[in-house]
């Protein structure tokens, strides 16, 4: 069965046809041709085909693209600005080497904004001692926060300098606007 | 994959009356464990009808001091829900346990229970599994076997449920309301999921067709002060060994006034400690009394081998869990 989808990714709006058991993974990759969610394990195992979707952080080879009709998807290229200004958190991935082969790398950056979304909005993890208090940006909870997101070169101490540097720009840049 | 025919509910009468009529069709939650098997063949519809819109998203307060969860509420919702996390913390401990914060943004409430065994011979269809298909055998029975049940296995499958959400809910006593054909009907937590028997393709009590539309908590003493811990053999993101989920309530001597104990890892479903829940109450917590409550459980457990070790694991880890809760930790 076939059915036609609208999608916007990355501010534009696309319709296409898919095979009902088309993963939005591969509407993505294979229709639309949007080639930053990387197809690794394809069985929600190693995080690389994440995207933001409707503004959260997502798998997409665990979602039919029939389901997400009319969805919102942001792909870590449709993170930087409209003048190619790179994201606080692309920029941390640039300058403390988050990224060795790259294949997992737009997985992590929009996973990574994800997570920097859910403390601000005082989301608890495993790992945190209290869960009705405001989460802190420690190792412990970006390592908890980014387990679903596997980098097989082992870029993670990069990938935590540059998750922990970008959260505390955006806590600085919160408090600056609120004493403004 | 078989071809597939999609239809979005319009509400949840029409979603079930299509799939009850349809041994064939299936509901689509979340899809994180659905969309996977459909890709490995471990089911084949060939019709799903997607209940995933469906305004089944909220979180109410009961005028009892209740809480109703709506079926499509995502795990990570409800674990960031502050009456949750307040009333029921062994709830959003043993979501937050669970998964990957993409899973847990995508996963529905009503989908994690559904969720199905991970067992490597359930996942993998080029070997023979009575879950997946009747009548075939179990590979798991002498073979690879570190995840098998202890408690209440079968011939039939040795296998255990991979919920961690579930063993929570078991421990706070929650209802599952679910609609039917015939009308909506509520099923205690205890009752949803089952034994494997000689029937181990059904994992609860849901006829085809049935949806689970909420999950009501009840508030307790024993609810508030509750959590969940899990052993594993990653840090992060794999799932339970063992794992247990626990509430006490102490009178002003240290007494145990009540109790709740449910074990993940274990068993073909969220395995409820009564024996060593009643053993317990009038006592004073200790790890000791806690230790023997445990056993007292799991003399009727069944191990070889390879999940040998579940057995003290469990012990222990109720130990930790209630001695940490009885002097105050949050975690």
């Amino acid at each position: 069965m076939d059915a036609e989808i609208t999608l916007t990714v990355d501010g534009q709006r696309r319709t296409v046809t898919v095979d009902t058991r088309t993963t939005l993974l591969d509407a993505l990759r294979e229709r639309l041709g949007v080639t930053n969610p990387k197809k690794g394990c394809d069985h929600g195992q190693c995080g690389s085909c994440t995207v933001l979707l409707d503004g959260r952080r997502h798998l997409t080879c665990l979602a039919l693209a029939v389901a997400h009709d009319g969805a919102e998807v942001t792909t870590a290229g449709g993170l930087s600005g409209p003048d190619g200004a790179l994201h606080p958190v692309q920029q941390a991935f640039l300058e403390h080497d988050g990224c060795q082969c790259g294949y997992c790398t737009p997985g992590q950056v929009c996973s990574a904004v994800g997570v920097l979304d859910e403390i601000r909005q005082g989301h608890a993890s495993h790992v945190s001692e209290d869960l009705e208090a405001e989460p802190g940006l420690t190792d412990e909870e970006v390592r908890e926060r980014m387990s679903g997101n596997l980098c097989r070169c082992g870029a993670y101490a990069g990938i935590l300098a540059a998750v922990k540097q970008a959260g505390e720009q955006a806590g600085e840049q919160a408090g600056q606007e609120g004493a403004a | 994959m078989k071809e597939l025919t999609y239809h979005r509910a319009e509400d949840a009468a029409s979603a079930v009356a299509l799939v009850t009529g349809d041994p064939d069709a299936r509901f689509l939650g979340g899809g994180t464990n659905l969309v996977d098997h459909l890709k490995l063949g471990v089911t084949s519809p060939t019709t799903l009808v997607d209940v995933s819109r469906l305004p089944m998203d909220e979180v109410a307060e009961l005028p009892d001091g209740g809480l109703r969860v709506g079926a499509n509420v995502r795990n990570s919702d409800l674990a960031a829900h502050p009456a949750v996390r307040r009333g029921w913390p062994v709830v959003a401990r043993a979501l937050l346990a669970g998964a990957s914060g993409q899973i847990r943004n995508q996963a529905t409430t009503g989908g994690n229970l559904l969720q199905r065994t991970r067992c490597v011979y359930f996942q993998d269809v080029t070997t023979p599994c009575n879950k997946r298909e009747p009548g075939t055998g179990c590979s798991a029975i002498g073979g690879y076997g570190r995840y098998n049940a202890v408690l209440g296995a079968s011939e039939a499958c040795v296998t255990t449920h991979p919920s961690d959400l579930a063993v929570g809910l078991a421990a706070v006593d929650a209802t599952v309301v679910v609609l039917g054909a015939g009308g909506e009907r509520r099923v205690p937590m205890g009752d949803f999921h089952r034994l494997p028997s000689d029937r181990p393709e059904q994992d609860t009590t849901l006829a085809h067709g049935e949806l689970v539309t909420a999950v009501e908590l009840p508030a307790s003493a024993v609810a508030r002060r509750s959590t969940y811990r899990k052993a594993r053999d990653r840090a992060s993101y794999a799932f339970a060994l063992v794992s247990v989920a626990a509430g006490v309530d102490l009178d002003d001597d240290g007494r145990v006034r009540d109790v709740r104990i449910a074990w993940g890892g274990v068993a073909h479903k969220p395995w409820r400690a009564a024996v060593a829940e009643e053993a317990l109450r009038g006592k004073f917590l200790s790890e000791e009394s806690v230790r023997e409550a445990a056993e007292a459980e799991l003399a009727a457990a069944v191990t070889d081998e390879q999940t040998a070790y579940k057995v003290p694991m469990v012990r222990n880890l109720t130990a930790l869990t209630l001695t940490s809760l009885a002097e105050g930790a949050t975690r």
